[in-house]
């Protein structure tokens, strides 16, 4: 496959190494990231309003952060060789040690609060339940059937201290991630300490979008009526964060025009041309102006519910689309530019392959699809009952 | 507190009253544990005893690398038999480019030279890969375009490769008439 060249290119730069699977990961792991930043404003921050989503969040993070190694497994090819990062780790390798920011946030953060929270449930579950749901749930709850006030309040507390730990955690996984760009000092694009800040708080966004719309779409399918103080809230926090996600990143751009390295007039001239419709109108203008713009008019002008919901559900997809075009083109901007500032690439997306478009897509799916089952196992919905249909026990409100 | 519903509410049993509200904890920790354990375990029986002998791999793969069968001579080796060749070489700018490093592992040819012939290379391919024009290489370095320059044609045809300088030869027939 012959791939188009303009200027000079080393030759090890034509192709591009990190393809579209690179751009998923850390899109996926903002999305869980950003998911439980929105579940620990309820339980840390008091912030009552947004609890119809705290548990959909929790299990929305989990969802995604299941699928997030895929598409590095994926890449490299070889997955059975990724659990020999925990047999013998390197601690000098920051890829290498993602694996344990991972596996720290997966066990000790995610699953755990989850459990905690939903332990009554399921011990309840348990108890009412017949056949092969019963032994799951008897395996879930880890055979103990004790709900006693007392033990759900030790749970309360253990729960809030591992969210108090979990927001650092996701922080830290998040930051991660814009830490491995951030740290290519050969690469301009890349190399910036401000990554792992943008990271967090596109991650933030994203995060908040996505379960924002989520419980809206999943309230609309289940026929039920929206929060509206809920949503409100939310929207409202997706905003702030917005709005200091996009000054570190104009902060970043500016301090990059003003400073005007050697290597910028490369990168301005691939934003005016190959980035152009990713970055600018993609990314800058539908993604970020847009929604802040929607967003911002939610707070100053007096609309319906109708209106606001309509505009919530614009403004959310149009984050989760620009932070995926963020992502897009940190990962492959960054690759298409020779380091000889020179010549430019191209990236050519192969369809039904190993890191084509299909396989994105999947990948992509494949979240909505683990969180369908966790919803099945453990409604997140604050009006479910918590018994089952079957159940001899009358259902109880939960959460 | 965070559940609105009943709870199921279990008999005290005076002492066992803690341990049994934080009985659920006990077993997940019971179950951490097993975790951990079954880990180290598994460490244990997989991890070479040999990792880490010398560095972040594994010792023994040294000694198991050196007891592969040698397959480069080495251009001592060769030019203790092929000494017309290194007189050529020594004329040209091939002479610090190892015998190998074109024709290939000749180590079996080494140990018998009657029964293991070294296969004749295409030149058309073998000087391509480092004489092929291309930006990123120094300016002082000898490159062509090889289609516009021998148009498939075999290298050799022109260059004798030990001292690939044509116009050496020239000199060299001038300097002979004279």
């Amino acid at each position: 496959m012959q791939i188009p060249v303009e200027g000079f290119m080393y030759p090890n730069e034509v192709e591009l190494q990190w393809s579209v699977l690179i751009v998923l990961y850390p899109y996926i792991t903002g999305l869980v990231a950003g998911a439980f930043i929105l579940a620990s404003l309820e339980r840390v921050f008091r912030v009552e309003a947004v609890k119809p989503t705290y548990r959909l969040a929790l299990l929305t993070a989990l969802s995604f952060l299941l699928v997030a190694p895929m598409p590095l497994q994926l890449h490299l090819g070889h997955p059975e060789r990724s659990f020999e990062m925990y047999l013998t780790p390197h601690r000098s390798s920051a890829m290498a040690m993602f694996g344990f920011v991972y596996l720290w946030y997966l066990m000790a953060v995610l699953l755990l609060e989850i459990w905690l929270d939903y332990r009554r449930d399921i011990v309840l579950k348990a108890q009412t339940s017949q056949g092969f749901t019963r032994l799951l749930y008897r395996l879930l709850s880890l055979g103990s059937n004790n709900i006693s006030e007392r033990s759900l309040r030790i749970d309360e507390r253990l729960g809030y201290f591992i969210t108090l730990i979990g927001i650092p955690s996701a922080f830290l996984l998040h930051g991660y991630v814009g830490f491995i760009f951030g740290s290519v000092k050969a690469n301009p694009w890349w190399s910036s300490p401000l990554m792992p800040i943008v990271f967090i708080f596109s991650a933030m966004v994203s995060g908040i979008a996505a379960v924002m719309l989520l419980y809206m779409l999943t309230t609309h399918l289940r026929t039920r009526t929206i929060d509206m103080r809920c949503v409100d809230t939310i929207a409202r926090y997706l905003l702030y964060t917005f709005v200091i996600d996009f000054s570190l990143e104009m902060l970043d751009l500016l301090q990059r025009i003003y400073e005007a390295d050697e290597s910028f007039r490369s990168l301005d001239f691939m934003v005016h041309t190959r980035l152009w419709t990713s970055q600018v109108i993609i990314q800058i203008l539908l993604g970020t102006v847009t929604p802040i713009v929607l967003l911002g008019l939610t707070q100053v002008l007096t609309l319906t519910d109708t209106a606001r919901k309509r505009i919530y559900a614009i403004a959310g997809s149009l984050t989760v689309v620009g932070i995926f075009a963020m992502r897009w083109n940190v990962v492959i901007g960054g690759q298409l530019f020779s380091k000889s500032f020179l010549g430019y690439t191209t990236y050519k997306m192969g369809f039904a392959t190993r890191e084509g478009l299909l396989t994105a897509i999947v990948l992509m799916i494949l979240p909505f699809g683990i969180l369908w089952v966790l919803v099945k196992l453990l409604p997140p919905w604050p009006d479910a009952g918590s018994l089952p249909a079957s159940g001899t026990t009358p259902a109880h409100g939960t959460t | 507190m965070r559940f609105s519903g009943p709870a199921i509410q279990t008999p005290a049993h005076g002492k066992n009253h803690v341990f049994k509200d934080i009985e659920h904890l006990i077993r997940l920790a019971a179950v951490m544990a097993i975790g951990l354990i079954a880990f180290i375990v598994l460490r244990a029986a997989v991890v070479p005893r040999s990792f880490g002998q010398y560095g972040h791999y594994r010792g023994a793969a040294i000694a198991e690398a050196a007891a592969h069968p040698i397959s480069y001579a080495g251009h001592t080796v060769c030019e203790g038999c092929h000494t017309d060749v290194v007189e050529q070489k020594k004329l040209g700018k091939h002479v610090g480019v190892p015998c190998e490093a074109c024709h290939g592992p000749l180590a079996k040819h080494a140990d018998d030279p009657a029964s293991v012939t070294p296969p004749k290379l295409d030149t058309a391919v073998l000087c391509a890969r480092c004489h092929e024009a291309n930006s990123a290489k120094p300016k002082w370095f000898p490159q062509v375009v090889t289609a516009d320059h021998s148009g498939g044609v075999a290298c050799d045809t022109c260059h004798q490769p030990h001292k690939p300088r044509i116009e050496d030869e020239k000199t060299a027939a001038s300097g002979r008439k004279n």
